[in-house]
């Protein structure tokens, strides 16, 4: 075993290693099993363990489904209103904890990162791979509303696969990059919340893009989860609703430079994570 | 016989921020102004670290132009003082930071355990975190999975794997963290001093099974302040002073340089004692001076006494006249004070130095140490023929005495059992 050749390797100051995204692939269990450890951690102690999982989304859509079908009865687009905003919700919801979380990452593993060796890019992917998974649970509950409504996608649905890659990588990119800027700066500790809420207002979640002005739409269009939360809805909707291509361009133009951006500056940082952290 | 580990001209630099006494904030409404300054200057320039005027800036070198080579199947063992830059180097042969000068080449599998029970975590049950934290240390599923049951009898926790960690004594989570780490199997590990931790009867345990992996011909780099364990473990040893290897060759050798540098220093020597050089210092009598106190378990250098080993407590002195007939005090007592035991030449053991010149030394043989196992002093004594005192050094020599099973009934002797421990036999007749 010594003689092979994946195990050779040199360490020298300032070079990137070659064998970093071997090692990735050799420690890609890690991914897993840091993942499930923070999903074991959450329902820990809890009477009814990860039945909170599944209660917490449905939960989400009562209250959403009283407060919007029943009492507020907005406009939709021909869409029952409770699956109007449930579907843009998933995505959003997706990405922000995704992002949130793979932020505050690093410090939460300090102990790891100055006491053991693996590839530092596994500690941010595993919250996104969580924040995955709940997703994946509360899509289960928007197809069940989908039923209670009779509403029945078409052959728009299976575009959906791609938004949510695109809202993965948004989450990843942007989540790189200020996990590593949060290692040395914690002021961005404080500053996530904010984004992720005014990130909120400022996605189609509780509105349609068309309510956006015109002349402000392309600026509008920075925001990369403008065209995840409004090809989600188009691809549930079969259609119906608002969305151009303008905006998918846009965004896979974002999200491409943030992940590039985003995990060359890990990668540039990482090395100082141990002597900072 | 082909290297597992090259290093050359490894080097590494921290940087230390000061902040100048000038710059400490007196009042709350200078420090709001100066804060207020400082983050008016933060969004000017959000990432340039200040220099100059508040904070001052130091260079480090925590390593300094490190150069060696390790043969596969070698036992390096790494010693020096605290804060020499061991630590450091391990970090950079594990690859958890980055040198900043200089190469490593590795050849083979490195598992590093600078700490015992890295990534455990508290609400994780003892099951869950044995995947966890194999996982983190580099083990597959699949191996862990294998290695499962070895784990849990090595850590001997099979009662309470489905318990969470945080209610663990803490003796059992060392030991289940212990027993992942071990069962390892790199060819290449690195240990930094992590069996500083849990008690003496696991800590030979640890040992054994970190020498099974130096026999299976893997190599072993390891840290200790455990002149024992470095002794038995390694073949090799380096020692590193000021971020510099200062020495390398044979273990034996360089223990016996660190043993001197350390007590030239006055710190805890090897053999588990240490020697209050103040008071020696300041024993100035003309006429006669205790120049050195050593303490030693003869049958094992290097190591501290546990109760019923043999001692040896020797006493240098140097005089600048002849003195007839003196005596020679050793008095053992507790930390709280108590005298456990005093011992002496005339008049206690009638052992009689006729005459003193010069310079020599005085050696105490006690076959079977009495005391149980804790923290003990001495003080010393010279007295004339008329028993007089000349010198008296009050709690010159701290030493400690480790825990044995003297008495074989499987349990180590302490204090709650009574402060010392007798040759015996028990009979038993009917009437």
């Amino acid at each position: 075993m010594s003689e092979n050749a994946d195990f050779q390797f040199t360490i020298e100051a300032g070079k990137a290693e070659r064998h970093y995204w071997m090692d990735l692939w050799r420690y890609r269990e890690l991914f897993y099993i840091l993942a499930w450890r923070d999903i074991a951690v959450r329902y820990k102690q809890t009477a009814i363990g990860v039945l909170w999982a599944v209660i917490r989304p449905v939960l989400t859509m009562m209250i959403l489904v009283v407060v919007f079908g029943k009492i507020a009865k907005l406009p939709s687009e021909g869409v029952p209103y409770p699956i109007f905003v449930f579907a843009a919700m998933l995505p959003w919801v997706f990405f922000s904890s995704a992002f949130a979380d793979a932020s505050n990452s690093l410090i939460g593993n300090a102990n790891l990162i100055s006491k053991v060796y693996f590839p530092r890019l596994i500690i941010p992917v595993a919250p996104v791979i969580v924040a995955l998974i709940d997703f994946m649970i509360s899509f289960a509950i928007l197809l069940i509303l989908m039923v209670w409504y009779g509403y029945w996608p078409d052959w728009h649905v299976i575009v959906l696969p791609l938004f949510l890659l695109l809202g993965f990588l948004a989450a990843l990119g942007a989540g790189l990059f200020v996990a590593s800027l949060n290692v040395k700066y914690r002021d961005f500790r404080f500053i996530i919340p904010f984004v992720v809420q005014l990130g909120l207002y400022i996605s189609p979640v509780g509105f349609s893009t068309t309510i956006v002005p015109e002349q402000y739409r392309l600026i509008y269009y920075l925001n990369p989860m403008v065209a995840v939360v409004d090809g989600f809805r188009w691809a549930i909707s079969g259609g119906n609703t608002a969305f151009n291509p303008e905006e998918l361009i846009m965004s896979v133009c974002v999200v491409t430079i943030l992940c590039v951006t985003g995990v060359m500056y890990f990668r540039k940082t990482e090395k100082t994570f141990a002597d900072v952290i | 016989m082909s290297v597992a580990i090259k290093v050359e001209a490894i080097s590494k630099k921290y940087i230390i921020r000061h902040e100048k006494e000038s710059a400490r904030y007196e009042t709350l409404s200078e420090s709001l102004i100066q804060g207020s300054k400082n983050i008016a200057a933060k969004i000017k320039h959000p990432f340039k670290t200040r220099t100059g005027d508040l904070q001052t800036q130091e260079e480090f070198w925590a390593l300094r132009d490190i150069n060696f080579e390790i043969n596969q199947g070698g036992k390096v063992g790494i010693i020096g003082r605290n804060g020499a830059g061991k630590s450091t180097l391990l970090k950079v042969l594990s690859r958890i930071t980055e040198p900043t000068t200089g190469k490593i080449h590795i050849n083979g599998r490195v598992a590093s355990l600078l700490e015992v029970g890295t990534g455990f975590h508290p609400e994780l049950t003892g099951r869950e975190n044995v995947y966890l934290n194999g996982a983190i240390l580099g083990m597959s599923r699949k191996e862990i999975k294998t290695k499962f049951d070895e784990i849990v009898a090595f850590a001997e926790v099979e009662k309470f794997l489905d318990t969470p960690v945080k209610r663990y004594s803490s003796g059992m989570y060392v030991r289940l963290a212990f027993a992942v780490a071990a069962h390892l199997e790199p060819e290449i590990l690195i240990v930094d001093e992590v069996l500083a931790v849990g008690d003496a009867q696991f800590q030979k345990k640890c040992l054994g099974k970190m020498e099974e992996v130096g026999n299976e011909g893997r190599t072993v780099i390891f840290v200790s302040h455990n002149m024992g364990a470095v002794t038995n473990l390694c073949n090799t040893a380096f020692l590193i002073e000021g971020g510099q290897v200062v020495e390398k060759g044979e273990v034996a050798s360089i223990v016996a340089t660190y043993c001197k540098i350390q007590e030239y220093q006055g710190g805890e020597l090897p053999g588990g004692y240490s020697v209050n050089r103040d008071i020696l210092e300041k024993n100035n009598k003309p006429a006669i001076k205790i120049e050195n106190i050593k303490v030693a378990n003869p049958e094992n250098t290097g190591q501290g006494c546990a109760t019923g080993d043999p001692m040896h407590i020797d006493i240098f002195y140097r005089s600048s006249r002849k003195w007839i007939s003196p005596a020679f005090f050793v008095s053992i007592k507790e930390m709280s004070g108590l005298e456990v035991l005093r011992l002496s030449t005339l008049p206690i053991s009638g052992y009689a130095i006729e005459n003193l010149f010069e310079s020599g030394v005085i050696r105490l043989v006690i076959d079977c140490l009495p005391l149980v196992s804790g923290k003990y002093y001495l003080d010393v004594g010279f007295a004339r023929e008329s028993m007089e005192f000349i010198l008296k050094l009050e709690h010159i020599v701290t030493f400690s005495v480790e825990p044995k099973d003297v008495y074989k009934s499987g349990l180590l002797l302490d204090r709650s059992r009574g402060l010392i421990t007798v040759d015996h036999a028990w009979s038993h007749a009917e009437c």
